[in-house]
């Protein structure tokens, strides 16, 4: 059976600087993994290159079988077409930092956009799927609130609701608590449990690590545009098997 | 009521057919160049912004050079340079043609400056629902752009109808060259100046509340 996420030998260099130095990564559907390390260490740009938000230069990502990105014609790499590259993204749902969700829209419009003007949705059901899922994040009734009128967590929970609509094949969540108020954060972390317990496959990068530890199956600790470490977070929270990791858990706060 | 002032408005009402002939051909010919020139600098801003590298160069070079031009120059190179390489305009249609130029290298800063100012993650989070470029165009950075854009386009758009009195060099009867000949009838030059700035002043100042309007209109709540 074909794995849900296929990463092998993965490269992108900034320039002269190289970020990420040959990532492998396997995610089998309904695995919820969580990305840990510390900043500069490649892990979001990690989940960048999984939807081509950034060009990557070496190395091959595959989802659900499909490769990601790129063709090689004659043995040379060339960048597939906009189209394509944007129909492969939808595979992928994000949920980013800055929520990043449209001001000029609704809480239902943000959700309905891409059904609508991806999926070729008819109106009527993207609303209806669209309150459904604001209402699994326990948002309906600010269905018709502006971005600007919501609470950062809310607007985080009103952006995960967007990605999720879209029937992703993979959940990518980009440190989505690191910008909210320590009050915030539970309930946006607490969404993210119950689409785990749904069996949502998703790769979170997080420096939550008291979540990481009860949430995820797997740990990938990255570390120097490589990945240093990865097990079960029983394990290798309670016994870090590299120095590097052992210094990193020391300096972070389980809370 | 003095003597003057009754004067005045007996010159007023002979004057009445003139004047608004002046007044509507400052009308048409500022909203002319404004449409015309909002439409070019729409594309303007979108090459500087969007465009490939030789094409950005070009567009830049265009609207630098417009930009560092005097409207007046403009105006007197649409009416009499065009005509040397064949291309025969009326006053009307050369003062059109100089302020829609002069127009759209304006506009078309405003538009660059402000899909600039649009934040990288509504780009991304709009690629990241599988939008094309197109699409997040469309409904995402238009509809945040124009926002943006309307209080600085409402300033171009006065500045548009000031700049519109300049084509009186090249004939043009607008409403500034009517007052001059008007005055040159009746030599009331205090009376017919002040009155020709006050309708100035109420075309701009209906240019504004319109803009007004349609900023509040399009305002999100918060």
């Amino acid at each position: 059976m074909p794995d849900l996420l296929e990463i092998r030998d993965l490269h992108k260099r900034y320039g002269e600087t190289e970020v990420l130095k040959g990532v492998d990564c396997d995610m089998a559907k309904g695995d919820v993994v969580c990305v840990i390390g510390s900043s500069g260490s490649g892990k979001t740009t990690m989940l960048r290159c999984i939807n081509m938000l950034e060009e990557f230069q070496g190395g091959t990502i595959r989802i659900d079988g499909q490769v990601i990105g790129y063709d090689v014609v004659e043995g040379r790499r060339r960048r597939k077409k906009e189209a394509e590259v944007a129909r492969q993204r939808a595979l992928t749902g994000m949920a980013f930092q800055q929520f990043n969700l449209f001001p000029h829209m609704t809480a239902t419009g943000n959700v309905t956009l891409g059904l609508v003007k991806v999926k070729k949705m008819a109106k009527e059901e993207a609303r209806g799927l669209a309150e459904q899922w604001l209402d699994r994040v326990g948002l309906l009734s600010r269905k018709d609130h502006y971005p600007g009128q919501l609470s950062g967590g809310q607007q985080q929970r009103v952006a995960i609701a967007r990605a999720i609509a879209m029937n992703p094949k993979l959940m990518l969540f980009d440190e989505v608590t690191s910008a909210l108020d320590p009050e915030l954060v539970n309930e946006v972390l607490q969404v993210i449990k119950d689409l785990a317990r749904d069996g949502m496959s998703m790769l979170i990068v997080t420096h939550e690590m008291r979540f990481a530890y009860e949430v995820a199956n797997r740990v990938i600790f990255m570390s120097q545009g490589r990945i240093g470490e990865e097990g079960d977070p029983r394990e290798m929270f309670v016994k870090p098997r590299t120095e590097r990791l052992a210094e990193f858990l020391k300096n972070s706060t389980f809370h | 009521m003095p003597v003057e002032l009754l004067a005045f408005f007996d010159q007023l009402w002979l004057a009445r057919f003139p004047l608004l002939r002046g007044l509507g051909l400052t009308v048409a010919i500022s909203s002319l160049a404004i449409v015309a020139g909002t439409l070019l600098g729409v594309f303007v801003g979108l090459a500087l912004t969007y465009g490939a590298r030789p094409l950005r160069w070009i567009v830049r070079g265009y609207t630098d050079f417009v930009r560092g031009t005097p409207v007046l120059v403009l105006i007197l190179a649409s009416f009499y340079v065009l005509s040397t390489v064949g291309l025969h305009l009326n006053a009307f249609q050369a003062g059109v043609l100089a302020l829609a130029v002069f127009c759209s290298s304006h506009v078309g800063e405003i538009v660059r400056g402000a899909l600039l100012a649009i934040p990288a993650g509504q780009t991304e989070a709009a690629k990241a629902i599988g939008l094309t470029f197109r699409q997040t165009f469309i409904y995402v950075l238009i509809p945040q752009a124009i926002r943006q854009i309307l209080p600085t386009w409402v300033n171009t758009a006065a500045e548009m109808v000031k700049a519109s009195t300049l084509l009186s060099i090249i004939g043009v009867g607008e409403l500034l060259l009517s007052t001059q000949e008007i005055i040159s009838r009746n030599f009331m030059s205090l009376h017919f100046y002040f009155f020709a700035g006050l309708l100035y002043f109420a075309v701009n100042f209906a240019i504004e509340r319109f803009g007004n309007y349609v900023e509040r209109k399009t305002s999100l709540p918060t």
